[in-house]
């Protein structure tokens, strides 16, 4: 046992997860199921195939009310807030003075505030950010009190819709309040999987009813935090702490795409966020590394932190995350790499117990995305 | 079949006649989870009691096979190699890893039996 089982927290589902035969472990503080009785692959698979329900209330869900809301958040991140309409979500981070990412998130505009998504092991953190950062034109509320079920996978529309028929319509990275079996929910179209899918913010008093109802689908399985990480890997995402943290910036993670164009170098409201010298001069000097997507030649996983080497074999990246891809049914890895090393089918080199592997660079994600895009 | 002896770290012994065939018991695949990959000493390479014997990845991380008893691999489960997941599915049989001529076939008395492997897993709980 990692931490002492007393100082990690629950979530409101813990009881349910136990009740299902989940294996729980420790992340983030809390005590969270890593798979339960089907196995990662299978619960992978069934992802990708089907739909499964994740409980991810272990994440910060942060409002933020008042006529300063949209300073206060501009003033932290590279987007631009004003050209956002209620009930859109677009992906962020928060930055620091040197250009690092202090934590990324999903953001949405509601009707009379916005509210923030962020990582568990970063909310307390955030959470002291955004509320230094306000004036006194700006609240900001931590809910205590709201647990987040995320389904997700090709059939959850479906599932979905059976309880509310409008959450079928409800574009992806949207967002809005929807009804479901009488329980107020907040719901948007996205998730950490590739799949389209859902993520349904509801009060803790109604999260174990919501989430029966939702297991009761005979096309729904639960699932856990293991195949959410295989899930993400295979989708191409970063997971902070591993693909993105303090140190590494927007344009070294290959996130320009997620800063907004107005506050980019050659935009109108250019920077003016934290850390805007050093991310505005690698829009114009791209930076020495970059992330990419690595494939591991055989079958053995290479895991963090591999260091990587050149065909020369001078020193060239680091694996910042790597797995087995139970979709690709095979070892694959995400990590920096010298920018001059960083085109798809470049060879890396390193040795995992002593073996040579060869990892070739290769486009993101490993498997194509399934999201519910508007027509 | 002669009786099945185990290790503190989840591994089984089991004579076969001259050799002594070694697996991971089914609690030591069930803490592992889905596994990927599995790294097989070679044909006629020493192990010894307590070292690292072969590697067995899951998907969320990597493990290794201590020896239970000291000797020459004679034969290695090659089918695990292209199914590794067989060691989930059958741990105790189809799922064994590799045999071994063993240096002292009175290392397994050093092993626990069933009932005291039964009772340190119950510890465990």
């Amino acid at each position: 046992m990692d931490e002492p089982a007393a100082q990690l927290q629950q979530t409101v589902l813990y009881e349910l997860h136990q009740s299902l035969g989940a294996r729980i472990v420790p992340f983030a503080g809390y005590q969270m199921p890593l798979n339960y009785s089907p196995g990662i692959i299978k619960e992978h698979r069934h992802t990708r195939t089907s739909a499964s329900l994740f409980d991810v209330s272990h994440m910060g869900q942060i409002r933020i009310y008042g006529p300063g809301a949209i300073e206060t958040l501009e003033s932290l991140m590279p987007i631009d807030l004003s050209t956002m309409k209620p009930g859109q979500q677009r992906y962020n981070f928060l930055t620091n003075n040197n250009g690092g990412i202090v934590d990324d998130l999903m953001i949405s505009r509601l009707a009379d505030h916005w509210q923030l998504i962020v990582n568990a092991a970063n909310k307390m953190k955030d959470l002291e950010l955004i509320t230094t950062a306000c004036g006194p034109r700006t609240t900001v509320d931590y809910q205590h009190d709201a647990a987040l079920i995320a389904l997700q996978g090709p059939a959850a529309s479906t599932i979905l819709s059976r309880h509310s028929t409008e959450t079928a319509s409800l574009p992806f990275m949207h967002q809005g309040p929807f009804t479901i079996g009488g329980i107020p929910c907040l719901i948007s179209r996205s998730g950490y999987t590739g799949e389209d899918g859902f993520e349904i913010s509801v009060s803790n008093s109604h999260a174990i009813t919501l989430a029966e109802s939702l297991l009761a689908h005979p096309e729904v399985e639960a699932a856990g935090l293991g195949c959410r990480d295989s899930l993400r890997l295979e989708a191409g995402l970063c997971l902070h702490g591993n693909d993105i943290n303090e140190q590494t910036t927007p344009l070294e993670a290959n996130l320009l795409w997620a800063i907004s164009p107005d506050r980019r170098a050659d935009g109108k409201r250019a920077g003016n966020f934290p850390g805007d010298v050093r991310i505005l001069e690698e829009m114009r000097n791209p930076p020495a590394q970059c992330r990419v997507g690595l494939r591991p030649d055989g079958k053995i996983p290479v895991r963090p932190p591999a260091a990587l080497f050149s065909e020369a074999g001078v020193e060239s990246g680091l694996v910042t995350s790597g797995s087995f891809g139970p979709s690709v049914e095979g070892p694959i890895a995400m990590g920096y790499v010298n920018r001059a090393l960083s085109a798809p089918g470049t060879p890396h080199h390193t040795t995992v117990r002593g073996q040579p592997i060869t990892l070739t660079v290769v486009e993101l994600p490993f498997v194509a995305h399934n999201y519910h895009r508007r027509r | 079949m002669s009786e099945t002896r185990f290790t503190d770290d989840h591994e089984w012994a089991r004579l076969e006649g001259d050799l002594i065939v070694v697996g991971i018991t089914n609690y030591a695949q069930e803490q592992l989870g889905d596994i990927v990959f599995i790294e097989l000493p070679g044909v006629g390479s020493t192990v010894e009691q307590g070292q690292e014997a072969a590697v067995i990845e899951s998907v969320k991380a990597a493990g290794d096979v201590k020896s239970p008893v000291t000797g020459s691999i004679a034969e290695v489960n090659e089918a695990l190699v292209d199914h590794p997941e067989t060691v989930n599915q059958d741990p105790g049989g189809e799922g064994w890893f590799y045999k071994v001529a063993p240096a002292d076939p009175a290392e397994m008395d050093d092993l626990l039996d069933e009932a005291a492997y039964a009772s340190m897993l119950a510890g465990l709980e």
